[in-house]
């Protein structure tokens, strides 16, 4: 079977990374400890390739209008330079892919899918957007994704945007930038995965190697080492952020994953009408109702983890009753006990609640807690 | 790529076992490279029988667990408590301070030689 790799996968096999197959692509897992990569982006600093996500370009003078009508968001009152969270439903409101959009310009956005989902985020937009004025590109054969992740990742960034640090600086969350990053244009935004301040440079195939290289130059110093899409996945769990294809899926609407907030029901045409979007009226239905299971975080009250499929029990009892399965699970490196996310039915929800998970055989004890289980510190 | 140590022989399951006596038994460099930093072993209990091909514990990462199974048949006669406290010496050292039991051998299962073990990782 063959991968596709990254324009970064020669510095990858050069770093002695241990690579992974991931959604069609061969990316790295790790490169040296998982812990040591988690730990270095809560503390310092880390430099993931996120290359195979798929970025998608709706331009045209009626592209927030394609937008508006495509996903669940409302796309038409996003700012330039500003970035949205949102999602592509089907008709019957379960998620397609959850996915970041950035306006460029007026008329211009770019939709950042996940890799398992390009190609079905690419031909719904297209299909979506056929009756509009607007252009659907996939731009993800030239575009490179390099994030920076961590407390120090302002610091190292402004190193490689020379004059730049006050753009950088002044940048606020979910906010972004053409910028001149080692001479070429980059678009970089102050976004992640992590839960941790972080920058996600865009940028075309022919800089990526370089810039990968400088990043790792100038950021040794301060931290800075290269994370792979393991620590992406404890990060990630820790900062409460849902994941596709665990958290998400096409079995799943928002307002069970608990983003019913992304659903805006109150978007209007330019008329002041209610604006129909795809999977509005099923999501109209679901809004305000009990979902019949509902995504809680857990927290292990023992040493053994909870892990993805795992059914989530009434008790730790002989006979407990099933009440649900976990979506995602882990020893968080950053707490020291296992969190996990599942979907449980509502009435075993509530927060303090004691249930019990079924780890290979056995029931181990663990409670209902908010998530973000992990927050970074004020700065 | 991997090398495997000579002097020890192998299970399926990426289990090592020495020939001294009482049997010390680990896991390989291809076990642990698989789970990732090893965050919590669970093991028998001295004085437990167990049984060649029988689950008798948990390696635990952060990114996966991963079942123990017993290459050996026999009387677990001391567990290593360092690498109970601290896993990540299993990561650091399979084959020395990271070993996780002595087994009074009474049987064993199927054992391969580091040639054979090496063409089974190959294989995988």
């Amino acid at each position: 079977m063959t991968h596709r790799t990254s324009p970064l996968h020669a510095e990858h096999v050069a770093l002695g990374a241990t690579l992974t197959d991931f959604a069609g692509w061969q990316m790295p897992l790790r490169y040296t400890s998982d812990i040591a990569e988690h730990t270095a982006v809560r503390e310092a600093a880390g430099l993931f390739d996120l290359s195979h996500m798929g970025e998608i370009a709706v331009v045209g003078p009626q592209a927030a209008r394609a937008l508006d009508h495509a996903l669940v968001g409302n796309l038409s009152a996003l700012g330039v330079d500003r970035a949205r969270y949102t999602m592509l439903c089907q008709p019957d409101g379960a998620v397609i892919d959850d996915v970041v959009v950035y306006r460029l310009a007026p008329e211009r956005f770019v939709v950042v899918a996940n890799a398992s989902n390009v190609e079905v985020v690419l031909a719904e937009l297209t299909e979506r957007a056929a009756g509009f004025d607007a252009r659907v590109i996939d731009m993800s054969p030239d575009t490179a994704l390099i994030a920076v992740q961590g407390p120090r990742s302002l610091e190292i960034v402004s190193l490689v945007a020379p004059g730049q640090e006050e753009v950088l600086a002044g940048m606020r969350y979910y906010a972004g930038a053409t910028v001149r990053v080692l001479g070429v244009d980059a678009y970089v935004s102050r976004t992640g995965y992590t839960g941790e301040d972080g920058f996600e440079l865009y940028v075309p195939h022919s800089l990526a190697a370089d810039l990968w290289r400088t990043l790792l130059d100038v950021g040794a110093s301060r931290g800075l080492v290269p994370a792979g899409l393991a620590a992406r996945d404890s990060l990630r769990l820790e900062a409460g952020m849902p994941l596709y294809g665990n958290e998400i899926d096409r079995t799943t609407t928002p307002f069970e994953a608990g983003l019913g907030r992304i659903v805006r029901l109150d978007k209007t045409d330019d008329d002041g009408a209610p604006l129909d979007f795809v999977g509005r009226a099923a999501l109209e239905g679901r809004k305000g109702a009990q979902p019949a299971r509902v995504l809680v975080g857990l927290q292990g009250l023992g040493r053994r983890a909870a892990r993805s499929g795992y059914p989530v029990l009434a008790s730790t009892q002989p006979g407990a009753v099933e009440v649900g399965a976990v979506t995602s699970g882990a020893p968080s490196p950053t707490l020291g006990y296992p969190i996990a996310l599942a979907y449980v039915t509502p009435e075993v929800s509530a927060e303090g609640t004691e249930l019990g998970v079924d780890v290979r055989g056995r029931a181990e004890p663990f409670r209902v807690v908010p998530y973000p289980f992990y927050r970074r510190p004020e700065q | 790529m991997a090398t495997f140590p000579t002097d020890l022989r192998y299970s399926a399951d990426h289990e090592w076992v020495d020939d001294s006596v009482p049997a010390t038994v680990g896991i390989t460099d291809t076990a642990t490279e698989a789970l990732g930093d090893i965050v919590y072993l669970e093991l028998p209990s001295v004085g437990d029988v167990i049984e060649a091909g029988s689950v008798i514990g948990e390696v635990e990462s952060t990114k996966s667990v991963s079942e123990l199974f017993a290459p050996v048949s026999g009387t677990v006669v001391e567990v290593n408590r360092q690498a109970i406290d601290d896993p990540s010496v299993v990561n650091a050292d399979p084959y020395g301070d990271g070993w996780l039991l002595k087994v009074q051998v009474s049987g064993e299962g199927e054992l391969m030689d580091a040639e054979a073990y090496e063409v089974l990782t190959q294989e995988g």
